[in-house]
């Protein structure tokens, strides 16, 4: 098929809060999407088979690999990377807690882990080592720095239990 | 790799999905959550000239009870859905048991059902759950609706009952009878990874012995298996008698053919079905007879 033939398509989605329309070709992936069109470089492109997870961006609130999803396909949806986190002068607590722990080396699976974290750190009690290692099952560090990367959402979770519970006292532990 | 071209639709019915399948036959695809095709699509393994998403029917995207005790679940039903599914947990623990065991978070959450069940991989679980479960697959076509017995869906290697027109809807599955035991094991090299083998079972216990037993397995066939025999020499039995259990297991898996492939032997995936199946029985055993110590 000659690709002139296909027409681009219309796309309307909100990134890290600000809302995007541009034309885009059907075959366009989401993380070429947000690396190349919007200059959006954080979302680190490894396999682009859904095997590493570098890629991990947030759609609608859940973790989701942007190389298994068309740009099209998030038509009208948010959309948040990581430059939704902190700033390299005011990181996030979960980004300081990866500096704290040494949770990161050559940093190319940073994004996509600390992407997993926002998602499971709000939703996974994540209450012992071998319920966080499973949450972050799906994103390969090659330097096999994971030791670093647990200690850092151990510290998180003990952070938002503490929160959760003095927001709610009498709830009980979570 | 980057994707080949493709045109994109992305219809409001399921009617207008069906009649783009039937008027491109052959050369579309659907694609919902799109956690199996996209991979073939980056590598130009699958080059469709259209993809139509289904991902916006949201007539497709339900879970609820029916009055038999069972579930209908929506083609567009995510894995996650199901496995934080409170209704899935009461009705069918089994299946709340092998969601975890579906790659990772970022994919179940995109994931879908019919999604699954229409790629029909040897070694996914949902496939082998529908057979476990004697789900009802309910498609529609142009021609309108039909629904396929599980049994008789899947029929090979990502092969399937499916017209190039056709389109999972949605699945039924039926209601258990109540103090069924059920057990779900699989073995995978890291967590998340595509399974080696994977056994699962349904079992009911009524005075005293064993009156319906379902045994179902994956990663060691084409397909995923229904093993009857080993289910035959179960009724009116218990498995807590030792030469049952070693019965059972050896009708389950020494007729078992699996493909030689990088990841195991043929040899080891049988080995695996065995210890998994021992495993699986005596959990399914167990949780039929709750009071037993």
């Amino acid at each position: 098929m000659n690709h002139d033939e296909i027409a681009a398509k219309p796309l309307w989605l909100v990134v890290n809060g600000q809302v995007h329309e541009r034309l885009v070709e059907p075959r366009m992936l989401l993380s070429d999407f947000l690396r190349t069109t919007l200059g959006l470089t954080g979302t680190h492109v490894g396999c682009e088979h859904g095997a590493c997870g570098s890629c991990t961006v947030l759609v609608e609130g859940d973790s989701v690999r942007s190389c298994l999803m068309l740009a099209i396909q998030a038509n009208g949806l948010d959309v948040k990377t990581v430059e939704s986190l902190g700033t390299v002068d005011a990181l996030s607590p979960l980004q300081e807690a990866f500096r704290e722990h040494h949770g990161l080396q050559c940093g190319f699976c940073t994004p996509g882990m600390l992407m997993t974290c926002v998602d499971v750190l709000d939703k996974q009690p994540l209450e012992t080592e071998a319920q966080i290692r499973d949450a972050l099952s799906g994103n390969l560090c090659r330097c096999t720095g994971y030791q670093g990367i647990v200690d850092a959402v151990r510290s998180c979770v003990a952070t938002r239990n503490a929160m959760r519970a003095a927001a709610a006292p009498d709830a009980g532990p979570t | 790799m980057k994707p080949a071209p493709f045109d994109y639709a992305c219809p409001d019915s399921v009617d207008e999905a069906v009649a783009l399948l039937a008027e491109h036959l052959g050369n579309a695809k659907v694609i919902a959550g799109g956690q199996s095709l996209m991979p073939m699509i980056n590598f130009r393994v699958v080059k469709p000239a259209l993809l139509v998403d289904i991902g916006r029917l949201l007539e497709l995207d339900f879970l609820r009870a029916t009055a038999d005790g069972g579930v209908c679940i929506g083609a567009l039903t995510r894995h996650r859905v199901l496995e934080t599914s409170p209704l899935i947990a009461e009705r069918f623990p089994v299946v709340s048991e092998a969601m975890r065991h579906v790659a990772h978070v970022a994919i179940r959450n995109r994931g879908t059902i019919g999604g699954s069940l229409s790629h029909a991989d040897p070694a996914a679980e949902l496939p082998m759950l529908a057979l476990l479960l004697d789900a009802d697959i309910t498609t529609h076509s142009p021609r309108g609706e039909r629904t396929i017995a599980a049994a008789d869906f899947f029929v090979g290697a990502l092969t399937n009952a499916l017209a190039d027109d056709e389109l999972v809807v949605r699945v039924d599955l039926p209601g258990l009878r109540p103090g069924t035991g059920w057990a779900f094991e699989e073995f995978a090299r890291r967590a998340g990874d595509y399974a080696i083998a994977a056994v699962a079972m349904l079992l009911h216990v009524g005075d005293g012995v064993i009156d319906d037993a379902r045994i179902a397995m994956m990663g060691v066939g084409d397909a995923p298996l229904r093993r009857h025999a080993a289910e035959s020499i179960l009724m009116g039995q218990r498995l807590d008698d030792d030469a049952v259990m070693k019965a059972a297991i050896a009708a389950a898996c020494d007729d078992l053919r699996p493909n030689q492939d990088l990841q195991a032997s043929p040899e080891y995936r049988r080995h695996l079905a065995a210890m998994l199946c021992e495993r699986v029985f005596a959990d399914a055993w167990q949780r039929a007879n709750p009071e037993t110590p």
